[in-house]
């Protein structure tokens, strides 16, 4: 295997809405800056790999505009996934491993504002027994946190404490949409949006984007005073169904977080991509992360959340912490599809 | 790096109505799901330890065995989790209050998506036992159920 590490990562302001641009306009800034931070000629990226989704953008083949954007004549080698974008720095991590480049760079994006997103992602469900229903992103979560409430083993109010602590720590995150001190006991006593979950169990409809590069072996070192090696880095899929998934135990985060090696060594902080509150609970017991570890010092996706972009700040903002010398040993997830179905699994080390 | 919050020229919008414009076949076994309700009963698949799946699927999630032994299940089961909409969306099947819930029929191993019409959240509880209510009119669809309501 070869080394690749994260040796540079950027994001844009994230917002509720970004009326006055496109996503060409919203990207292009976050390009600029993730090469030029560290003086990279866009010559020597030998792969672009992106994550965003036509049924936000409202066009087939969407992300071919972005494309456009970002230069691709002289003919490039890309490619794109209808994923967050942290499956996008997979699939450049493997073509990294395969030995024939050197540099890649990985962006993701999406402008939720012109639609209704818990509407849209009802069209990612079975077509058959559930997108006819109409079950938005919040109700299938709120099932979610209902069996997990009924286990006994957590409650509105640690939910409530997990909102708080986010968006506090958000405050320190230039970045971040939604920040600020929030009494727990003063939003619990919101009234519920689906019960069990509140508006403040809930993550911000985003619009944003974020851009990272890799890069392998001594180009990592030359490119970075202290590169963020990816250790391990793997991703598992749960049935699509949710009737046949145990969901208080997230059975593909386990096996990620296991094959990825995250128990192999102390863990200083960790970046959880958990969009709602009580996934935070779950993410963790499927990690085994203990009390020691801190939590999402970035405040995370409930500090703002862009739908294809999200998991990649999350690995973004671990690398971030480990280059500056704050961590040796970072874990970063995302996830995606309802009810977390699907997880990727991302150990980050400093040298 | 430059704000991108903000601009002063108009934002021209237009119109877009999410569809998916194609006929599908539903298959041997979801087809099968289908013209039951249609019908008025409802059918699951046998995996080969005998656990039955609801609604069926071809294979089987874990092992992705080739699935086909269907086999009539009950019309009434028990809440495995639910979730109760305070204002109903739009697009939502009902428009008042309600519980989405896991529902796991009688004689089935694992749960249904679907509404319980329970009237108030203080009736919803993780275990208890609702009754399959059908549509006046069945076509073969999943709106052929037209919610669930707590038994007795």
């Amino acid at each position: 295997m070869r080394d690749v590490a994260v040796v540079s990562f950027a994001q844009s302001e994230h917002a509720r809405a970004l009326p006055g641009v496109n996503e060409v306009e919203m990207l292009m800034p976050v390009i600029g800056q993730v090469r030029d931070q560290i003086g990279l000629d866009k010559s020597r990226v030998g792969f672009t790999c992106s994550g965003s989704t036509d049924y936000l953008a409202g066009q087939a083949f969407s992300f071919v505009m972005t494309l456009d954007g970002i230069g691709a004549w002289p003919p490039i080698s890309e490619s794109h996934v209808e994923m967050d974008a942290a499956w996008a720095l997979y699939e450049a991590w493997v073509k990294l491993q395969m030995g024939e480049i050197d540099v890649a760079m990985v962006y993701g994006y999406s402008k939720t504002s012109p639609g209704d997103l818990p509407d849209v992602l009802t069209r990612q469900l079975d077509p058959y027994c559930y997108a006819p229903l109409w079950p938005d992103s919040v109700s299938l979560a709120a099932l979610q946190a209902q069996a997990l409430l009924d286990t006994g083993s957590t409650s509105e109010r640690e939910w409530a404490e997990i909102a708080s602590r986010s968006r506090a720590s958000a405050k320190n995150n230039p970045n971040a949409q939604l920040k600020g001190d929030f009494d727990p006991d003063v939003i619990l006593a919101d009234e519920y949006l689906v019960a069990p979950l509140r508006k403040h169990d809930c993550p911000p409809i985003t619009d944003g984007a974020a851009a990272i590069i890799l890069a392998a072996d001594d180009t990592a070192r030359e490119l970075s005073k202290r590169p963020a090696w990816i250790r391990g880095l793997e991703h598992r899929i749960d049935a699509q169904s949710l009737g046949v998934r145990d969901l208080v135990n997230v059975k593909s985060l386990q096996l990620a977080g296991s094959a990825a090696g995250v128990s192999t060594g102390k863990i200083d902080f960790a970046e959880l991509h958990a969009p709602f509150t009580y996934q935070e609970v779950l993410a963790k017991r499927a990690l085994g992360l203990g009390a020691d570890v801190q939590i999402n010092p970035s405040g995370g996706a409930l500090a703002a959340n862009p739908m294809m972009a999200a998991g990649l700040v999350r690995i973004g903002e671990a690398a971030d912490r480990i280059m500056a010398g704050e961590g040796d040993r970072a874990v970063a997830t995302a996830t995606q599809g309802a009810c977390m179905q699907q997880n990727l699994v991302c150990v980050l080390e400093g040298e | 790096m430059a704000n991108t919050n903000s601009s002063d020229g108009e934002v021209l919008s237009a119109p877009l109505t999410i569809e998916y414009p194609f006929r599908r076949s539903t298959g041997p076994i979801l087809g099968a799901f289908f013209t039951g309700l249609r019908e008025g009963v409802v059918v699951g698949v046998k995996r080969s330890d005998g656990s039955v799946l609801v609604p069926p699927s071809e294979y089987d999630p874990d092992t992705a065995e080739a699935l086909d032994d269907l086999v009539e299940v009950g019309q009434a089961g028990k809440v495995t989790t639910w979730a109760w909409v305070v204002k109903p969306r739009e697009k939502h099947p009902l428009d008042r209050p309600f519980a989405w819930a896991l529902i796991q029929l009688d004689g089935a191993d694992t749960a249904m998506l679907h509404i319980v019409d329970a009237g108030s959240k203080d009736r919803m509880k993780t275990g208890m036992r609702v009754a399959l209510q059908w549509a006046d009119e069945r076509v073969g669809h999943i709106n052929d159920i037209k919610c669930f309501v707590p038994e007795g």
